[in-house]
């Protein structure tokens, strides 16, 4: 008899694999704007695997960050840039060929030491991705790294407002 | 059958695999972006499962930072790419091509 969240793992690993790949590959459309919105659909129904992972927080991070901020991003750098006319262009035979044959190589790789590796079933999950344990780890064990990242986050704000300037010299 | 750690770490597999071959096939630059994105919620999927199942909560503070890292570099990578589309006008890396002889 499977469990809710049983069933509820398999609807959300299909919803983020199929969007995945329409994503990477639409067969109905060249334009960006449909990858962005599948991305969307991806990073959404990652949340829904976050959640069943008992990662609250990381849930509503990746919603707030990756949906709400990367993806109006995407969107707007999209729209400012016009890029319509570029759906046209086909995709090169040796290109398909050179990426099916890396991947399949890098995922036989990933799925056979999977297979190899013992993994122990037995041990029962009671970590909770709450915010408080989480903040607490951040705030101390982590401190270093945190304080790391705000500096890469002011530096890269900075970087950004150069780039954009019209004259890079 | 029960889902366990090998199942969460198949899909992040696959979810890699997908943003690998986005990034080799596709020509447009902004796509590549978006199959980077996935490579690296990919990482992601695979630190919280290992965080979940091995009772630590070490991999869910390490996707924080990841998160942070590629809200950065989309930022920055997004800004280079307007400022090429500026002199190039064209985000299609086949246009790109002023270091081959």
């Amino acid at each position: 008899m499977p469990v809710v969240t049983d069933i509820l793992f398999y609807v959300f690993a299909a919803l983020t694999l199929g969007c995945a790949a329409l994503v990477i590959a639409n067969p109905f459309s060249r334009n960006p704007i449909t990858s962005a919105m599948f991305l969307v659909l991806t990073i959404v129904s990652m949340a829904g695997l976050f959640v069943l992972l008992h990662a609250f927080f990381l849930a509503a991070v990746q919603i707030l960050v990756y949906a709400g901020a990367v993806i109006v991003l995407f969107l707007f750098v999209i729209m400012l840039l016009d890029l319509k006319a570029e759906s046209v262009r086909k995709i090169k035979f040796v290109g398909i060929l050179a990426g099916v044959v890396s991947v399949g190589a890098i995922l036989a790789i990933f799925l056979k030491s999977l297979h190899a590796t013992p993994l122990d079933p037995a041990a029962p999950p009671v970590v909770e991705g709450n915010t408080e344990p989480l903040g607490r780890l951040l705030f101390t064990q982590y401190v270093l790294p945190f304080e790391v990242v705000s500096v890469l986050l002011l530096v890269a704000m900075i970087g950004v407002i150069l780039l954009s300037k019209k004259n890079l010299d | 059958m029960q889902v366990g750690l090998e199942h969460y770490l198949t899909v992040s597999f696959l979810l890699f695999a997908m943003g690998m071959l986005g990034v080799i096939m596709r020509r447009n630059l902004l796509v590549i972006y978006m199959s980077l994105e996935l490579m690296l919620n990919a990482a992601n999927l695979a630190l919280v499962a290992f965080s979940r199942f091995n009772n630590k909560l070490d991999g869910q503070v390490l996707v924080f930072f990841i998160i942070t890292v590629a809200a950065a570099e989309v930022a920055v990578g997004l800004a280079l790419i307007v400022a090429l589309y500026r002199r190039r006008q064209s985000a299609h890396v086949e246009d790109l091509t002023s270091m081959k002889r």
